[in-house]
């Protein structure tokens, strides 16, 4: 048996076709957001991001012929100098960096312009596989833990250095990885009542009722704690004081730290009609197109709230616009459902894995999918803010196509090989 | 490792998308909100103004017609980055308006235009044109807006503005939207729903940046505009502008109805007003000061004011008596000067001397004749029997109520009635020698300009008239409102009123008006009356009719504060008779009398 038999026969085609029917329906949706009626352009016009996305794909199936006849033991074990290579590639771009849309992320080689942040994820998900796979890795060290959040830090530190806090965000994803692999689930619960409170914060004028409201969770925990010992009190109380931080910290988080145009998003997600032609025009006309689609949409290329130009970043951020209005809720059911089914496959790839490696890569993979599909998703029907990140393999765009292309097919080589690894 | 975290993760997954699609669901399926909005995001409505209805004069000649006018409109939604220093320096307004102005706009509706600065004149719109496209959002709109040929008329004609909230209010088929122009007074406001024609309306598709990217949905929805109906008014242009041109600088009204049809000739009020003051960019200044005039130039005084018939009264309570046999044209009166005092004429009359000379006693006994019958035993309750019928008979011509003209605001009048005394006199009794008075058209007798024409279009007719009316024709018809084809006789027999009109001859002929009404190829008949007006002079007033066999025009003439009717009204009346069957005067002097206006002395 030779080894390209050996990747065909082994290769899990199921993520392959959800793969590739993703990209496929992303570019005829690209073509939608930017068609122009009286232009009669075609699909492949390379002067349209639908002919140029087209150049993408195509040159993804030689990156991904790439990743898969490498041996599948370069992954790990370049890992961490992948790793660094990225890292050096994002501190370059910090200083010699082209300015696109609020964003220095750009970095030009010769015609190409790439994106290293797209390229930080894989090589974070490496190095952070690499480093639990190591001996003695021990998930509830404190000390291993502060190493974990380095590896994740260093990049997305850099990236908000790049002035893409977006993107940046995309790290805190980790955390269920970590999570999956043994971490306590703590800093999953507090950083998501975090976040739930922070919202509430803006929503709710008294603040008086979200200090009660959390004495009260805080004291009911404590009551169904089945054997109350000291420590886990101290945990749930510490737990209780820095939400309650957190409430403290809003106004000084929202005016101090977010830059202006972050806190009219967050003013948006709020309230997106206390103005509508200004901060809230994003979502409002993102609703408003995917709104407007009803049931079965406006059908292929008669969508007109994109056509016209009433939703921004039509073809990158707000893609998902172009399927509501067009395809309406059933084209969103199968859009979703696409990626939901593309999610749980990668998950469960990744549980059979028996190599460490394999797994906790397998997951990051999945987690980062996960956290692209629910933000750009939440953020266009107006339950996240808007956070420039794009909707995997379906927006525009060249570095965010190879990227997810590399990350994923990373994975399937592994899988392919899954066999042939030895249990430590 | 057991699944329970690799569950939560899948779950988590699942809750997230499972969340999304009852969201996506509410948005799309439920809520129709958003639907809508998308629809006004891209379907503008451009709206297409009617043609109001032209109207021509008897003639032919054009009287009011529409001259282009341009707004500049602003949609609220659209308007970006654009230099407001350099806007209000080309529209010269300031800062603090242009920021008002906005704001107005917005209230109305952010995505529908409305008007920003209304009525730019040829020369601004020149002006600014090459401008515009740097200003977004702001563009502009071709409206129409009244024209006068002529400087007269305007009280019959009315005007037209803008619609005002009020009327919006009670619009309530919401015909008309705000900035629209509706008829507020005259003809543009009786005929209205003729004039105004259809509005239309098309939906066009724009871009987030406005451009236009066609139409919506194949205009399947358009509508095209319908101009409105022209109108042929029976106004004589030419005898109306005469008219005016007689009593100008005077206070009081001509009426010259064309008996045979009644429609009405000339209608002068006087003192009056330009129409093309009320129209246009000035209008609302205009319009205060015209207002505000104390000399009352929208006061429409053919319809409006009302007056004691006077002498002229004595015709109808012959033709009364007449009917009622209690007279003949032989019966003989002596002028006794008791109860009433008389101006000096002989010792006596018959009939049509006692018109001719406006003998006061003659028709004291007359009106006692046609109400104090004998039928009852008691004086009051004979003088009760006896103005009943007497009521009736003076209401068939027309007086007392409105005749029905094709204007707004016509007065009434008023003939008193039984239920008037007993009211007047709180119910106590009362008899002839109450209300003897009104024998000679003073008293509580009232009339209206128009209504006395209509008296003169009466006799001249021998007995029936045709509601007075200016619009003969609407739209292709030909026909006139149906209501003003239809004859209405008078109580009173045909033959009877031979005897007024030799009487009305002779009164021009030999009697009061022989100095200033008689034509030397024309037989006029009319009777002058003078209607007191303590403690200022009295009014002149003179009616007449010509020529006597089949007449052709009948005129009323009242000028206010003037004497005798026999001066300024019989002088006018008798130069408007000669406008319009000879084409002008064969009497300068008397011309050159009635424009100098000293009727006094």
């Amino acid at each position: 048996m030779s080894g390209r038999d050996n990747i065909t026969n082994n290769i899990d085609w199921l993520t392959v076709i959800l793969f590739m029917s993703i990209a496929v329906l992303g570019w005829l949706n690209i073509f939608a957001a930017v068609y122009d009626e009286s232009a009669n352009q075609s699909i492949f016009d390379m002067t349209l991001n639908s002919g140029r996305q087209l150049f993408f794909m195509a040159s993804s199936i030689i990156l991904i012929i790439a990743i898969m006849v490498v041996d599948f033991k370069f992954y790990d074990t370049f890992a961490y100098i992948i790793y660094g290579v990225v890292v050096f590639l994002l501190i370059l771009v910090v200083f010699v960096a082209r300015e696109i849309s609020g964003a220095n992320s750009w970095l030009e080689i010769g015609p190409l312009r790439l994106q290293p942040s797209e390229f930080a994820k894989f090589a974070t998900a490496l190095a952070v596989a690499k480093y639990m796979d190591s001996a003695g890795f021990r998930m509830d060290r404190l000390g291993k833990q502060i190493v974990l959040f380095i590896i994740i830090g260093v990049p997305a530190i850099l990236i908000v250095a790049q002035g893409d806090t977006g993107t940046a965000l995309v790290y805190s994803v980790f955390v269920l990885v970590f999570f999956r692999e043994g971490m306590s689930p703590m800093l999953l619960i507090l950083g998501v009542a975090a976040a739930i409170i922070f919202v509430l914060t803006l929503l709710v004028p008294n603040h008086l009722y979200l200090y009660i409201g959390i004495a009260a969770t805080a004291a009911i925990i404590i009551l169904f704690i089945k054997k109350r010992t000291i420590k886990k009190i101290a945990v749930v109380l510490a737990g209780a004081l820095i939400i309650a931080g957190v409430i403290r910290s809003v106004d000084y988080v929202i005016s101090d730290v977010l830059k202006p145009h972050q806190q009219n998003r967050i003013k948006a997600l709020i309230n997106p009609d206390a103005d509508p032609l200004g901060y809230g025009w994003n979502v409002t006309q993102s609703k408003i197109a995917i709104g407007s689609g009803g049931f079965a949409g406006k059908g292929f290329l008669r969508g007109t709230q994109t056509k016209f130009d009433f939703v921004p970043e039509q073809s990158t951020d707000f893609i998902f616009c172009t399927i509501g209005e067009e395809h309406g809720w059933f084209g969103s059911l199968l859009t979703i459902s696409l990626f939901v089914t593309l999610i749980l496959r990668i998950i469960y790839i990744s549980e059979r894995q028996k190599w460490r490696f394999a797994r906790v890569y397998g997951y990051s993979v999945a987690c980062i999918l996960f956290f692209h599909f629910a933000v750009n998703i939440g953020m266009t029907i107006g339950l996240f803010p808007v956070i420039g990140i794009p909707l995997p393999l379906f927006s525009y765009g060249g570095s965010s196509l190879w990227g997810f292309a590399i990350l994923v097919f990373i994975l399937l080589k592994l899988d392919s090989h899954r066999m042939q690894v030895l249990v430590r | 490792m057991d699944d329970t975290r690799k569950n939560i993760i899948q779950l988590i997954v699942i809750v997230v998308a499972a969340t999304f699609l009852i969201k996506l669901f509410s948005i799309q399926v439920l809520d129709s909100k958003y639907a809508q909005a998308a629809n006004s995001n891209i379907i503008h409505e451009v709206i297409e103004y009617p043609y109001r209805g032209l109207i021509y004069d008897r003639n032919g000649e054009l009287i009011v017609f529409n001259t282009p006018q341009y707004n500049l409109t602003v949609i609220p939604k659209d308007v970006k980055k654009i230099d407001t220093t350099k806007f209000c320096e080309l529209f010269q307004i300031t800062r603090q308006e242009f920021i008002d102005k906005l704001e107005t706009a917005k209230k109305f509706s952010y995505v529908q235009p409305s008007i920003f600065i209304k009525q730019l004149s040829n020369k601004d719109l020149a002006k600014v044109q090459d401008y515009l496209v740097d200003f977004q959002g702001f563009d502009i709109q071709a409206r129409t807006t009244r024209s006068y040929a002529s400087p007269v008329l305007a009280n019959a004609l009315g005007y037209v503005s803008e619609v005002s909230k009020r009327q919006l209010e009670r619009d309530t088929i919401d015909y008309y939207r705000q900035g629209d122009y509706i008829g507020q007074s005259g003809i543009e406001s009786f005929y209205e729903k003729q004039l105004r024609g259809k509005r239309g309306v098309h939906y066009v598709i724009k871009n987030v940046r406005g451009v236009e990217k066609g139409v919506f949905d194949g205009g399947k929805y358009d509508t095209l505009s319908v101009p409105g109906q022209n109108l042929v008014s029976t106004i004589d242009l030419t005898l109306q502008e005469y008219g005016e041109s007689l009593l100008a600088g005077k206070s009081g009204s001509i009426v010259a109805i064309e008996p045979s049809s009644g429609e009405i000739l000339s209608l002068v009020s006087g003192p009056s007003y330009d129409p093309n003051l009320l129209t246009g960019k000035d209008y609302s200044q205009n319009f205060s000061l015209i207002s505000a005039d104390t000399a009352k130039p929208l006061f429409n005084r053919p319809l409006m004011a009302q007056y004691r018939p006077g002498s002229i009264f004595k015709i109808i309570q012959a033709l009364v008596a007449l009917q009622e046999g209690v007279i003949n044209r032989q019966t003989y009166i002596p002028c006794i000067m008791v109860p009433m005092k008389c101006h000096y004429h002989g010792p006596g009359e018959t009939l049509i001397g006692a018109i001719t000379n406006s003998c006061n006693p003659y028709f004291y006994n007359v009106m006692k004749r046609v109400v104090n019958r004998g039928v009852s035993e008691s004086p009051f309750e004979d003088t009760r029997l006896g103005l009943e019928g007497w009521n009736q008979h003076v209401r068939s011509f027309g007086l007392g109520s409105p005749l029905g003209i094709d204007l707004p605001n016509e007065k009434t009048g008023l003939v008193p009635s039984v239920a008037y005394y007993d009211k007047a006199y709180d119910n106590r009794p009362w008899k002839y020698s109450n209300i003897y008075s009104i024998a000679i058209g003073e008293g509580e007798n009232l009339v209206v300009p128009i209504q006395m024409a209509n008296f003169a279009a009466i006799v001249a007719n021998r007995g029936y008239y045709y509601i007075p009316h200016l619009v003969k024709s609407i739209g292709d018809s030909g026909q006139p409102l149906p209501q003003y084809t239809e004859k209405h006789f008078t109580t009173v027999d045909s033959k009877y009123f031979d005897i007024a009109v030799e009487a009305m001859a002779n009164v021009v002929e030999s009697g009061t008006g022989q100095y200033r009404a008689k034509l030397k190829d024309i037989e006029v008949c009319g009777k002058t009356g003078t209607v007191q007006n303590d403690p200022m002079p009295d009014h002149s007033v003179f009616i007449a009719f010509a020529p006597k066999d089949n007449p052709k025009i009948a005129v009323s003439v009242y000028v206010e504060d003037a004497g005798q009717g026999a001066r300024a009204a019989a002088s006018i009346a008798s130069l408007m008779i000669e406008k319009y069957l000879l084409g002008g005067t064969e009497r300068p002097h008397i011309e050159e009398y009635v424009k100098k206006g000293e009727f006094l002395h």
